[in-house]
């Protein structure tokens, strides 16, 4: 066989420098931004990037250096977070960002890594990796922006819509019961579970820094506003109107069982610090039970 | 202890699945993550009670779609990784394998073929995942697979397997099969300073200019792991050499291409092929695999009867070696025999190489291994 191939456009990192030159550098939140990055591709309105920031935020607030923190994100636009962050990030296949962090993690046990997805990536296509990983007490930080739809492939539905409402795959409405994504990751193992939504970001970023202090699969669920995907066709109206339900209609209620966490689509909404555990960590347990023993054996 | 167990040096009475294993350790693996799957499971199985020794990780993934994602987790962690399965976990580790290729990640995948499609033939030997092993993740991408005969090459190409998936960051694929996985041999491993040691090569820049998937001139970027302070973005979108995604015609015809040329471009130092008898010969048997242990047998049977018949194997399937076939054509072969147990894989590639010759494909479609008879048969049908 002979080829015929078109001619290689060069690589311009010129552009890319010119990006970096003119918007780099003006916010001080810019150290944990990728150079040249920003402006994301989020729809306006959307949650995460609220997410976003409470994350560098709870990590600002503690000792933590960059280079010891990875993020690793499946598919969607929440898993578009890990290519925003200046850390090492890794933007795997859909539902496969646990495993992938638990390789890297057991690789690296030194550094923390937290995952980064949305909740069809993390309860649909990578649902049993989730409750596995939780049940091994995998030392993950977890963090799953829920917005009861798939987003990023334009607002179908997936295992957390609400019964009832409309996606562009319910369109007479949802007929499925939604997860409740605490209660499952807290049965699964989970030592900390956690649900906030966009407006309860000083709580979030309060989560966030727990997590990072602690050891074990740990989980915070957070409720966003998705005005494109999902606001649209339950007239739920914009970001801002998404917000204004979860001030007026979520009630804090901290360590009560994730199982009596309601989250309703017009509220009631149950937010809180449901779960604060202390157990032995994967690791922990194969150094005890399985690395000691191999060795003196 | 645990220092000196990585390398059990000596002379062992081992299967091939078993050799795989000590390959792997041989060679600097530290992390396996599988799950459990005839006739691979033993790898999985010796490398729990074994990965501990050596103060590695064995971890049993809930599937195998979450084995090669942690394989390649581990592998950015900076450790070498392997996963071992068959068949049905091979289908499952398809789009990871992809990730894989696109991350440029160094780590092994083990296929120990049994009969399939679909559950098939769970204890017994196949040799039909060939073209999924070269085309099996969408897109386009350059393939390492190795063929072992022996349960000494089984160890030996799981050694080069890692220096390879090193040298050239893809997972590279040792393809075996049950008849080599369950076979026992005597295996010798070598003293551990004769072995390779062959790691991913290192930036030299400083992270602000080092440009993670540029290719340079041998195409295979330097590969900065996770903590090493070079704040990566590793994804499977189409990337620019950054990193950075870059949806757009321009940005995948750089990376395609590269992730095909490194491998492409590189063949020629990648391929192995035995030849016995080649130079003058009228029929040649191309063979890989279980099949070239009774393939070599019907030569020298073919031969000892005065015909002049050669004997190619395969060592690697992928890259296959085109060049080589095209070349034996050229010189008036008057014929290729291929048998596989599968209907027709390899067969096509000779075929496609050895243009006007006559390709006989032996074929079986698993379960069971050619008899040397079978082989001379078709030897004799095309003489
Ligand atoms: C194996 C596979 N199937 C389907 C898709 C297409 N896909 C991309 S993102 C996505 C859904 C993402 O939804 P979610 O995880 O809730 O994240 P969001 O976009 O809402 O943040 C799907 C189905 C894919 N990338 N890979
Ligand atoms: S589709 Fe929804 S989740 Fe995605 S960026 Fe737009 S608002 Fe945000």
């Amino acid at each position: 066989m002979r080829y015929k191939l078109v001619e290689l456009e060069p690589f311009q990192p010129e552009e890319t420098q010119r990006k970096i030159d003119e918007t780099h550098g003006l916010h001080p939140d810019d150290q944990y931004l990728k150079p040249g990055r920003i402006p994301h591709i989020w729809c306006p309105g959307c949650g995460l990037g609220i997410v976003l920031s409470a994350f560098i935020k709870g990590l600002d607030s503690t000792e933590i250096p960059i280079d010891n923190c990875a993020v690793v994100s499946g598919i969607g636009c929440t898993g578009r977070v890990a290519g925003y962050l200046n850390m090492d990030t890794y933007h795997t296949t859909h539902g496969r960002a646990i495993p992938f962090a638990t390789g890297l993690k057991l690789a690296k046990p030194e550094m923390q890594v937290v995952v980064f997805s949305g909740d069809g990536d993390l309860f649909a296509i990578g649902g049993n990796h989730l409750i596995h990983a939780a049940r091994r007490n995998m030392d993950l930080t977890v963090i799953c922006v829920n917005n009861f739809n798939y987003g990023m492939t334009g607002g179908q539905a997936g295992p957390t819509t609400h019964m009832g409402a409309k996606t562009v795959t319910t369109p007479y409405g949802n007929c499925e019961y939604p997860f409740n994504l605490t209660h499952l990751a807290y049965a699964s193992g989970a030592v900390y579970v956690a649900r906030w939504t966009s407006f309860h970001a000083r709580y979030l970023i309060e989560s966030i820094q727990k997590c990072f202090a602690k050891k074990g699969f740990k989980f915070i669920e957070v409720l966003t506003p998705c005005p494109t995907g999902y606001g649209r066709p339950n007239r739920l109206g914009s970001g801002l109107d998404q917000m204004k339900v979860y001030r007026d209609n979520s009630e804090i209620r901290n360590h009560i069982n994730p199982m009596e966490a309601d989250s309703e689509l017009r509220g009631p909404i149950v937010v809180g610090e449901f779960v604060d555990e202390e157990k032995p960590t994967f690791l922990d347990r194969y150094e005890e039970g399985v690395l000691s023993k191999a060795r003196s054996g | 202890m645990s220092k000196d167990r990585d390398v059990l040096t000596g002379v062992h009475f081992l299967n091939g699945d078993d050799a795989i294993a000590e390959g792997a350790l041989a060679a600097g693996c530290r992390f396996f993550a599988g799950y459990p799957i005839t006739p691979a499971t033993e790898i999985a199985e010796r490398m729990a009670k074994r990965l501990p020794e050596v103060s590695g990780v064995y971890i049993q993934m809930e599937d195998e779609i979450a084995s090669m994602a942690a394989v390649l987790g581990a592998s950015w962690g900076g450790n070498k990784s392997m996963t071992a399965t068959s068949g049905p976990g091979f289908s499952l580790m398809m789009e990871n394998i992809g990730l894989g290729m696109m991350m440029e990640t160094p780590c092994v995948v083990v296929n120990i073929m049994r009969g399939g499609p679909s559950t098939g033939l769970p204890t017994l030997v196949g040799q039909g995942d060939v073209m999924q092993a070269r085309w099996g993740s969408h897109g386009d991408y350059g393939v390492i697979a190795l063929t072992p005969s022996s349960p000494q090459e089984a160890f030996d190409m799981t050694i080069e397997a890692f220096s390879l998936s090193e040298r050239y960051r893809i997972p590279v694929i040792v393809l075996s099969d049950e008849l080599i996985g369950h076979m026992y041999e005597r295996v010798v491993i070598p003293e551990k300073k004769f072995l390779p040691r062959i790691r991913r090569r290192k930036p030299r820049k400083a992270p602000s200019e080092h440009l993670p998937f540029q290719g340079g001139e041998d195409l295979v970027p330097p590969m900065a792991c996770a903590g090493e302070g070079y704040r990566l973005h590793v994804t499977g979108l189409t990337h620019d050499e950054k990193g950075y995604p870059v949806i757009s015609a321009e940005a995948q015809e750089r990376l395609v291409r590269r992730l095909c040329d490194k491998i492409r471009k590189h063949a020629a130092e990648i391929i192995r092929i035995e030849e016995e008898g080649t130079e003058d010969a009228e029929i040649i048997v191309v063979a890989y695999g279980c099949v070239a242990r009774s393939a070599r047998e019907s030569v020298n049977m073919a031969r000892k009867s005065g015909r002049r018949v050669g004997f190619l194997r395969l060592l690697t399937v992928w890259p296959f070696p085109e060049e080589r076939i095209r070349e034996l054509a050229a010189n008036g072969v008057k014929g290729f025999v291929v048998p596989e147990v599968n209907y027709g894989q390899i067969a096509g590639e000779v075929e496609r190489c050895a243009v006007g010759r006559d390709v006989l494909m032996v074929g079986l479609m698993g379960g069971a291994v050619h008899t040397p008879e079978i082989i001379l048969e078709a030897i004799e049908e095309m003489a």
